[in-house]
């Protein structure tokens, strides 16, 4: 093997992005990966490119990936089918509409174009929801890909700039500047950056949660939405930390295809279907889009979310000066991959950022949980 | 004691053979068919002869009638929503059924593989085309060229003869010395594979090419003609309708969903045709390709060891041997030669339902990577279809399998007002 | 062949097929592809048992709906999906 000077475990989105994010600052890269690029929680996500305001720190970090996703999208080839949908956050009475209000207030803050539909708007803009909702806030330029190409794409961009990728190659150690492999192989470097998305395997001290989600996705029916769907009961339920929860939450896809979500379930690792909670969240969705229930279903399948205990991802240095961290993004990695990237190779590298990086040092969590 | 509840999934020859035999032996039985009318594929019922009765057919389900199993047609299983229990579609409402033990006889479907011009129009599978006659589709005065490879291909061109087809050619890949221990065993036991009124008696007529296979079929908006070889020479045939498939492959997709455990590509069973599962028994094409004979005696073994007969008769087991060697010189005559596998080209479309040419999925790793990076696979036939072919293409091993079994209205996963059935609808 | 004939519209037009007709046959006797595919092609039933969903079309305005399986009721109208 030739020298390098960083070694990145994981080829999901975030991963990849990182890759791309350090080719161009010059480092010669190895990228491992144990499956295929895009195969892990990469693959099970929505691809809902949003920005989301649960604490200062997330909307930070959103807005700046979805700049640069807004940056992007020109380029991205046509297999990532990113579309500039809009999110519209439905409120369901009067209770969610003060929450419009104040969700629109704080976006114009951040500088987020918003704009709050009444009934009557609503049900032009999305005219298969129920009758009776209380309104939504249209955020217009967030938007909707297809999560395993743009992870190629990402990784094809830089291997152009001649980092190395090596899939079927599963970790069993990494740290100390040195990544042990499954076939008893190893590489070193100067600089580790674990990407691992949900697995903790190699760093079982971290503090990340799996957090585990169900999806469904349908025929083609172009037509039928033209906006991602989400109901802002969502926040009173999703970000519970505790219990399992299920929200309406429905995207659109350039296919004409819907991929209807959304669940979270922590303490179940498997991969199984869990029935009951696919069936609340496909009750759910049909209370509030009724047509849903006659569409044909062709897929469901459920995916882990890296969950911390503050909602915001581990991105910087660890207790080992050679290891460093781009994990933790729960039910945001797709949006914050880019952004993510540049604050880790920022890191890497010692350079400034130009988001304060700080919320999201893995040291603000206890000290010995990152102890490589 | 209660009775134990059997259900049996599928209507073909092993289905009702399990049946019957449980039935017969004091099991509460019922069948699960998707098809409205018992047979499976090579019993399917004809709408435009609905009186002339294939003799082993009408034998098989006289004797299930008489046996006292319910067969319960038109309902398609898809999805497992808990160990024990299974849902059935039923011409858009949902069932859920229970049962104490589960026999899984789900046949088998045809393998196809891609060639420049397969998804025209007037392209179809061989089984497929004989299943789209009986449904009412005449072919009386139709060129016909019958192509691909397996018994199948005998038996269907005989079958549209009937109908007044003009039979162009049957096209085997197979080379007949490939054939010949194949053929020595049809000898000793003709009937096997040919049943049915008049197939032996048509047969005489028919051309039939070993060692020749489809390379590509022509036409605009739907086929003209057919390129056909030999390895050696090429010719181009006219014709009307092109009828195409590669043998079998195994439906194993609810079994796997079950839980049970395949060997190679057929589900693993042991002397009782007991699965790993306990309580589950399969039975027929999904335990191997080995046709009608040995579907019944397995079928018949796996109804009596639901109904826990002990020991079985050593006749069935005997003749399960003798089946078993039947399907090994089947699987042998008819296996694929690697040109068959080569016929696609760059721009050829190898999953039909997302248009995937093979020249995207060539620099794919696997299964998975082209999944996620094609969209092979993810349209609703869930590779079924392109996933055969892959597999024979690139040796790619298809994923688990995830519900739904089928595409369902979202309301299939919801619907509390689907009734429990008990399978006692006698 | 069975006397009864019944009348279904297929893209608009009536077409007389034997009762108990499968829809994909009637389909193919009037020459109508089941559906267009994604990359505009037109396609017929392939496998006639369910399987390959290329017999997929629009019957009474229900789209997705398998052919091969469904069978022609009078006044059925079924129509190419693409
Ligand atoms: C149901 C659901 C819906 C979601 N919807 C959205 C959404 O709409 N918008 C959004 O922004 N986000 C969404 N997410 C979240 C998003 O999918 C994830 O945050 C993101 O994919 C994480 O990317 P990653 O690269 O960190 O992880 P992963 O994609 O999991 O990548 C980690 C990679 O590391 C590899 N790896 C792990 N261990 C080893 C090892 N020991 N050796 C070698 N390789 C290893 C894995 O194989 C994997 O490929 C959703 C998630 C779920 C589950
Ligand atoms: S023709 Fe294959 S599903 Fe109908």
């Amino acid at each position: 093997m030739p020298g390098f000077d960083l070694i990145i475990v994981g080829a999901g989105i975030v991963g990849c992005a990182c890759a791309l994010e350090a080719a161009r600052a010059g480092l010669r890269v190895v990228i491992v990966e144990r499956g295929v690029v895009g195969g892990g929680t990469t693959a099970a996500g929505m691809g809902h490119v949003v920005v989301m305001d649960d604490s200062p720190a997330q909307l930070a970090l959103t807005a700046y990936s979805r700049s640069l996703w807004l940056t992007m999208a020109p380029e991205l080839p046509a297999g990532v089918e990113y579309e500039s949908r809009g999110t519209l956050w439905i409120a369901a009475d009067d209770e969610e509409m003060a929450e419009v209000f104040s969700k629109q207030t704080t976006y114009a803050q951040a500088g987020i174009a918003s704009q709050v539909l009444d009934p009557r708007e609503l049900a032009e803009a999305e005219p298969y929801l129920r009758s009776g909702l209380a309104g939504a806030l249209l955020v217009p330029d967030d938007g909707v890909l297809y999560p395993p190409v743009a992870a190629e794409y990402f990784l094809s961009e830089a291997r152009r700039l001649g980092v190395v990728f090596l899939s079927d190659h599963e970790v069993v150690r990494c740290g100390k500047g040195r990544v042990q492999f499954a076939n008893g192989t190893s590489i070193e470097a100067e600089r580790i950056l674990l990407a691992s998305g949900a697995s903790i395997d190699l760093l079982p001290s971290l503090p990340i949660q799996k957090r585990k989600g169900h999806l469904l996705i349908t025929d083609r029916y172009p037509g039928v939405v033209s906006h991602q769907l989400v109901e802002l009961g969502y926040l009173k339920s999703a970000h519970k930390l505790t219990a399992d929860s299920v929200a309406f939450n429905i995207q659109p896809r350039l296919t004409g295809q819907l991929l209807i979500g959304s669940s979270r379930q922590y303490g179940d690792e498997s991969r199984e279907i869990n029935h009951a909670i696919l069936r609340s969240m496909l009750e759910r969705a049909i209370e509030y889009m009724p047509c849903l229930k006659g569409l044909s279903g062709i897929r469901v399948w459920t995916g882990h979310r890296a969950a911390t205990a503050d909602k915001l991802p581990l991105i910087g240095p660890t207790a080992d000066p050679t290891l460093f961290l781009a994990m933790g993004f729960e039910g945001l990695g797709i949006t914050n991959a880019p952004g993510a990237a540049v604050l880790a190779i920022d890191a890497l590298l010692g350079r400034a950022s130009v988001i304060d990086a700080t919320p999201y040092l893995p040291s603000r969590i206890r000290q010995e949980a990152v102890h490589a | 004691m209660k009775p134990a509840d059997v259900l049996v999934i599928g209507a073909g020859p092993a289905g009702l053979a399990a049946a019957t035999a449980a039935s017969r032996n004091g099991c509460r039985v019922a069948v699960l068919d998707d098809n409205p009318a018992a047979g499976g594929q090579i019993w399917r019922a004809d709408i435009t002869r609905p009186h002339q009765e294939d003799a082993a057919r009408a034998a098989a389900i006289a004797a299930f009638h008489t046996s006292g199993a319910a067969l319960l047609p038109g309902r398609r299983i898809v999805d497992v929503p808990s160990p024990s229990t299974l849902l059935a579609e039923a011409g858009g409402h949902f069932e859920t059924y229970r049962w104490d033990r589960l026999i899984l006889t789900t046949g088998a479907r045809e393998r196809f593989l891609p060639f420049p011009g397969w998804t025209l129009p007037g392209v179809f599978g061989a089984g497929g085309l004989q299943a789209l006659v009986k449904g009412g589709y005449p072919v009386a005065g139709k060129r016909i060229v019958v192509a691909g490879t397996g018994p199948l291909l005998l038996a269907v061109a005989a079958h549209l003869r009937e109908y007044g087809a003009s039979i162009v050619t049957v096209a085997e890949q197979a080379s007949t010395l490939q054939m010949l221990p194949f053929a020595a065993s049809l000898l000793r036991s003709p009937g096997k594979l040919l049943q049915g009124a008049g197939y032996r008696r048509t047969l005489g007529a028919t051309p039939y090419q070993t060692g020749c296979w489809p390379i590509s079929g022509q036409g605009d908006e739907k086929l003209r003609s057919v390129t056909l070889t030999n390895g050696r020479r090429t010719w181009t045939v006219e014709c009307d309708l092109l009828a195409c498939g590669f043998h079998l492959v195994p439906n194993t997709e609810l079994a796997q969903l079950l839980g049970c455990t395949l060997q190679g590509s057929f589900v693993q069973v042991d002397s009782q045709q007991q699965t790993p599962v306990a309580g589950i028994y399969c039975a027929g094409e999904p335990t191997g390709i080995a046709g009608v004979d040995a579907a019944q005696v397995e079928g018949e073994i796996a109804g009596l060891a639901a109904a826990d007969c002990d020991p079985l008769p050593t006749r069935l087991l005997a003749r399960r041997a003798k089946e078993a060697a039947f399907s090994r010189r089947l699987t042998h005559a008819f296996r694929l030669r690697p040109e068959v596998l080569k016929l696609a080209s760059q721009e050829t479309i190898v999953c039909r339902c997302e248009d995937v040419t093979f020249g995207q999925l060539q620099t794919r790793s696997n299964w998975t990577d082209a999944k996620l990076h094609t969209r092979c696979g993810m349209g609703p036939c869930q590779g079924r279809i392109c996933g055969a072919a892959t597999e024979a293409l690139f040796g790619w091993q298809p994923t688990s399998v995830r519900a739904p079994l089928f595409p369902i209205p979202v309301a299939a996963f919801c619907d509390e007002s689907s009734s429990l059935n008990a399978p006692s609808a006698r | 062949m069975p006397d009864q004939q019944i009348v279904i519209h297929v893209n608009g037009s009536p077409i007389s097929v034997p009762a108990g007709c499968t829809l994909s046959a009637a389909l193919l006797m009037a020459s109508a592809p089941c559906r267009i595919s994604t990359t505009g092609q037109p396609r017929t039933a392939l496998c006639g048992m369910g399987i390959c969903l290329e017999c997929r079309a629009i019957v009474n305005g229900v789209p997705h709906t398998r052919t091969c399986q469904t069978v022609c009721q009078e006044g059925m109208r079924v129509e190419t999906q693409s």
